[in-house]
């Protein structure tokens, strides 16, 4: 392709819309198992129910130490298959591109897509692509669309959780969080941040299969906080977590006492929240410090008593218990 | 002759559980009047029959000889046909239809249950549960009303016939005594080491005394709940109640024995003598005496020491062997609940105290101790619990039915009847659980006792706060948001009975602004139900949010950034260069460059960057703790001029400028001035800018009232300054008293915003 930046016109249906998609995106997607991309897929599944989901990524900034908006794209889709208990198997892509764009951008972000769907064994199967004015969209916007299986017999969620259920954290959490507001506000905290962002469909087929898993989640944004208050209050469970046990990256930490931020409201993109009943703790631990996204894998917490109102606790180094809130927006201190 | 003549009455206040029919039933005898008296649900009703002299004597002396502790708010009489009434009884109390009376609070040992206590010869000689109607626990052992032994948690005592005769005898002081007991047939102490074994000893009271002096930590437990107590003296019992308490400088309250042992400690002018030793004996903060032997752990870098005198017969029993000062401090782990059930409290305070002198009496009612403060001649509360709760305040107006449900931290709730407010106890701190509990107690009890079925809830604007989750998710309930330094300026409002338009000026640490900004330093102008943000303190950014709050240092770069760029005066102040170089960079990043940033126009906040930068403190332990120790800095015996300041008026609201004044105060600093003096030329630049603020506003409105609410007026130098330059020019101005200043106090104002029938709406 000739041009270094995308034009309006690469969006009008014409030459320079076939320029892009046939010179730009198809090769990129091409080492996908040798699918066409075509206008519609044509899918063959097999054993078990169909999962769907879909997700649209808008992240400033596009780049960000660990990952860039493509990479997001794929393991957000792919990891909402996966906590569901379901194994990914496609993609679809759809692009809105601001006017301006640069091509090199594009194509380092559609690589990256292609990349980690590639290495998760998930195809890219179709896709479409818009451009829109300058200004009416924030460089590039991304959605994708994923499909998975769920094998016989599989089946989690918040329905499952029982009272006595270990809360388990798969890894450090906040870092992603982290690593974008530092990238944004132009902080460095003596150490670099990177985002955690992974796909974790490989890790959370074999926790799956250990049979102790009773609901699993991407605690994504909000971080852990906000997924375990939906699943309180979707389980009627109250949750308890001891603070000094959730595993925290010493940058993150420091940036969070900087910010004056609490890690477990942080973002995670390649973390699992886990349930699990209490007798299979040490086989699903055993699964996470054999696997390279679960190593500093950890219990956190437990359902602690049934109650309606669905509360999360936070026992503190102190032995108190304080209630963890809830937050409406940003981070107001409630404190006088 | 003159003609006979029956006159039923209907009495309100607080008239039950304080002898007041015995007392009516003396009267009637002493006077020959003939009739009845009983208790309702509604207060106290009676039929008196005789001469008509004979009975406005009756009336008179109703009035003028009412029992200590009875509070008459009203009597209704209606005068009707004799009926030739025999005798003068006490009927049963009746139950049905709408209940409604004032309760009593809890009320300190009498001196006639103190001579007894003390009395050989008595039988109940040193036994800690001494009360009769004129003292005793009551709000703290009230399940429900109307106020009957049965509905207390002194049911399962049953009275031994010598008890039972004082309780049926109308001419005893203990006539209807409904916690009456003694020895033989009521509550008993008990002494258990941390692992629930009981001792042994005959008189664990005494043996408790020789744990004290041994230098042992004990969990006592008192009429709100259990103290955490050990020897003031003993400066290594102090710091392993600190290191255990995980509390690093909070000042402990501590009790003495009698008036003597206070003046011999402590400063004690004749106002603080009456609150200390008044029924409701709340803790009183006072002036230190130097060369006291007091502990300097017990109140670490603070010149005032809060102190209380015995309030139950138990306290009293403490001191009889010689100890001389207990430091008393409420039994809980760091920023808990008051412990107040014993299984709970053996469990949580097992790692603190040592021994638990404890009882079979329960608590219903958790409730802490009081702080007041004496301003001028007059009781300031600071924290309004124990003694003053359940008895209401009386409002301006009408408001039926309300339920206020305060702010997140020193929570209190209020609920409202008439034109009387029932403002909780103190509830603490929302964010801890058994706070948050407590506080869901507090809703149902009051709610109950008082018979209020609320039809508003009214909350903070703050989207966080526990409480305001709590109200929205009230059903039945009409929601009203309140924005918290409109609720701090119509609390004072309320108090002082002021229905006019004021200059309501709101300094306190922080509290969620109309405009998503965090406000803390306000003018405003208006009533109940419409204020106008007149002017406030310029925002500057709170870098690190609720970090900028625990570590002042971080406003005094937020102010210096701003307010001067460029100038760099971290450079060269040597407070600043303490600080780690990265940490100060990034929050100066965090100050100067970052996108979203969180504004406050606090003036707590300011009190801590000043704090900051006079090297005061860096880090706090404790809210307020920088400001505090800046206020005790300042010298207050010199006229110091403040610094200067612009008020910029081009838009409302108007903006005060601190630039002038933080470009003066580093020059200070630099020319090594005393920060002693430095701090005194700041209290009065805040002093000034209030005045001359409220000057501005008055040449604009004409309004000649201010009123004077937030935490940041607990700071006496500032507020009898204040006070000072604007009396002086005529304005008048209103200040809390009967209900604190800080966040206390935010549910009453609540109440009155949403009882003037302001709907807010909920997002602005
Ligand atoms: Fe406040
Ligand atoms: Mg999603
Ligand atoms: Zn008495
Ligand atoms: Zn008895």
């Amino acid at each position: 392709m000739k041009r270094d930046k995308i034009l309006l016109a690469h969006g009008s249906g014409g030459e320079l819309s076939r320029e892009l998609i046939e010179e730009i995106i198809y090769p990129i997607f091409d080492n996908n198992g040798g699918q066409e991309l075509l206008d519609s897929a044509f899918l063959a599944l097999e054993g078990g129910r169909i999962a769907m989901t879909t997700d649209s990524y808008v992240i400033s900034p596009l780049f960000f130490p660990g990952g860039d908006i493509g990479k997001l794209a794929a393991c957000g889709t792919i990891n909402d298959l996966a906590v569901c208990g379901a194994i990914p198997k496609f993609l679809s892509v759809g692009l809105i591109i601001e006017e301006g764009f640069p091509v090199e951008d594009l194509k380092k972000i559609l690589r990256s897509l292609s990349d980690t769907a590639a290495n998760a064994g998930v195809l890219v199967v179709t896709g479409d692509t818009k451009v829109v004015e300058r200004g009416s969209a924030d460089k590039i916007f991304i959605n994708t669309t994923g499909i998975g299986i769920v094998p016989e017999g599989v089946s989690l969620g918040p329905t499952e959780i029982s009272v006595g259920d270990l809360i388990i954290i798969s890894g450090t959490v906040g870092d992603h969080g982290m690593a974008v507001l530092c990238q944004r506000e132009g902080l460095s905290l003596g150490g670099q941040i990177a985002s955690d962002c992974a796909p974790l469909s490989d890790l959370a087929e074999l926790l799956v299969s250990t049979g102790g898993v009773s609901c699993m989640r991407d605690p994504t944004r909000g971080g852990v906080a906000s997924v375990l208050y939906e699943l309180a209050r979707q389980s009627k469970m109250t949750m308890e977590i001891l603070n000094e046990a959730v595993p925290i990256h010493h940058a993150v930490a420091a940036g969070c006492s900087m910010l004056g931020l609490d890690p477990i409201y942080l973002a995670n993109e390649g973390k699992l929240l886990i349930f699990a009943r209490p007798e299979k703790e040490s086989e699903i631990m055993n699964v996470l410090r054999n696997h390279p996204l679960g190593r500093a894998g950890r219990v956190i917490g437990r359902v602690t008593s049934r109650d309606d109102s669905g509360k999360v606790l936070v026992e503190t180094e102190l032995g108190a218990k304080r209630i963890l809130p809830v937050l409406e927006g940003e981070h107001l201190p409630r404190i006088c | 002759m003159p003609k006979t003549v029956r006159i039923h009455m209907h009495i309100k206040g607080v008239v039950q559980g304080v002898g007041f029919r015995p007392f009516v039933y003396n009267l009637a005898q002493s006077l020959g009047v003939k009739g009845w008296v009983n208790n309702t649900v509604r207060g106290v009703e009676l039929e008196i029959e005789g001469e008509e002299p004979v009975l406005l004597k009756f009336s008179e002396r109703m009035n003028e000889e009412a029992p200590p502790l009875a509070l008459i708010e009203e009597i209704t009489a209606t005068r009707l046909a004799p009926v030739n009434y025999e005798n003068f009884v006490i009927k049963d109390s009746e139950g049905g239809e709408e209940k409604f009376t004032l309760l009593s609070p809890d009320t300190a040992t009498c001196p006639q249950c103190l001579e007894e206590l003390k009395d050989p010869e008595n039988r109940r000689y040193r036994y800690p549960f001494i009360n009769c109607t004129n003292c005793g626990p009551r709000f703290t052992i009230i399940k429900d009303v109307p106020y009957d032994r049965s509905l207390t948690t002194m049911a399962g005592f049953l009275m031994c016939p010598d008890c039972q005769r004082e309780y049926d005898d109308p001419r005893d002081r203990r006539f209807h005594a409904q916690p009456n007991a003694c020895p033989a047939c009521g509550p008993q102490v008990s002494l258990l080491d941390g692992q629930d074994r009981p001792s042994e000893v005959k008189d664990p009271v005494a043996e408790a005394v020789t744990l004290l002096k041994k230098g042992h930590i004990l969990a006592v437990k008192g009429l709100g709940g259990y103290h955490l107590v050990c020897d003031a003296f003993n400066s290594s019992a102090v710091q392993v109640l600190r290191s255990r308490k995980n509390r690093e400088a909070k000042p402990f309250a501590v009790m003495m024995p009698d008036m003597e042992t206070v003046k011999k400690h402590c400063l004690v002018s004749r106002e603080e003598e009456t609150a200390l030793s008044s029924q409701r004996r709340p803790i009183v903060l006072l002036g230190k005496k130097a060369g006291s032997p007091v502990a300097p752990e017990v109140a670490p870098g603070n010149r005032c020491l809060g102190v209380m005198l015995p309030y139950s017969p138990l306290h009293y029993l403490l001191f009889d062997q010689g100890l001389e000062v207990l430091v008393m401090t409420s039994g809980n782990k760091s920023g808990d609940a008051i412990e107040y059930v014993d299984r709970e409290a053996l469990t949580n305070l097992r790692d603190i105290a040592d021994f638990f002198l404890s009882h079979n009496r329960d608590i219903h009612i958790r409730t802490d101790d009081s702080v007041v403060r004496i301003f001028r001649g007059k009781e300031m509360v600071l924290r309004r619990s124990r003694g003053y709760v359940p008895l209401p305040l009386k409002l301006p107006f009408q408001v039926d039915n309300i339920l206020a449900v305060g702010g997140e931290l020193k929570n209190t709730l209020c609920l409202t009847k008439g034109s009387r407010a029932f403002l909780s106890q103190h509830i603490g701190d929302l964010e801890n659980l058994s706070n948050m509990q407590a506080f869901e107690q507090a809703v149902e009890h009051l709610q109950k006792v008082f018979n209020i079925r609320p039809r508003v809830v009214a909350y903070d604007l703050h989207p966080d706060y526990l409480s305001s989750k709590f109200a929205q998710e009230m059903g039945k309930c009409a929601q009203v948001a309140v924005q918290h330094h409109h609720a701090h300026v119509a609390s004072c409002m309320a108090e002082n009975g002021l229905m006019e338009e004021v200059i309501g000026v709101a300094f306190d640490g922080s509290g969620y602004g109309t405009d998503g900004n965090i406000w803390g330093g306000e003018f405003f102008v208006g009533s109940y139900g419409n204020f106008a943000r007149w002017a406030h303190l310029e925002y500057v950014p709170l870098p690190g949010g609720p970090a900028a709050i625990r570590q002042p240092w971080r406003m005094a770069v937020s102010y210096l950034s701003t307010l001067l760029p460029g100038s760099m005066p971290e450079r060269f102040l040597p407070e600043l260069q303490n600080i780690d170089g990265q940490k100060l960079a990034m929050v100066k990043g965090l100050v100067t460059h970052a996108h979203k940033k969180l504004l406050t126009s606090s003036a707590g906040r300011l009190f801590d960057g000043v704090a900051a930068l006079l090297g005061v403190r860096q880090e706090i332990s404790y809210e307020g703790q920088a400001a505090i120790e800046l206020e005790q800095l300042a010298l207050t015996d010199v006229n110091v001029p403040g610094y200067s300041f612009t008020i910029k008026k081009d838009t409302l609201p108007w903006k005060i400028e601190l630039g002038p004044m933080f470009d003066e105060l580093i020059a200070d600093r630099l020319n090594k001035y005393p920060v002693e003096m430095i701090a005194a030329r700041f209290h009065k630049t805040v002093a000034d800018l209030i005045f001359i603020g409220c000057m501005n506003i008055r040449k604009e409105t004409g309004i000649k009232g201010v009123v004077l609410s937030g935490g940041v007026f607990q700071n006496i130098l500032l507020l009898s300054q204040t006070v000072q330059l604007l009396e002086r020019e005529g304005f008048t101005v209103y200040t809390h008293s009967k209900v604190p200043a800080n966040d206390g106090g935010i549910s009453l104002g609540q109440a009155v915003i949403a009882g003037a029938g302001v709907r807010k709406r909920r997002n602005f």
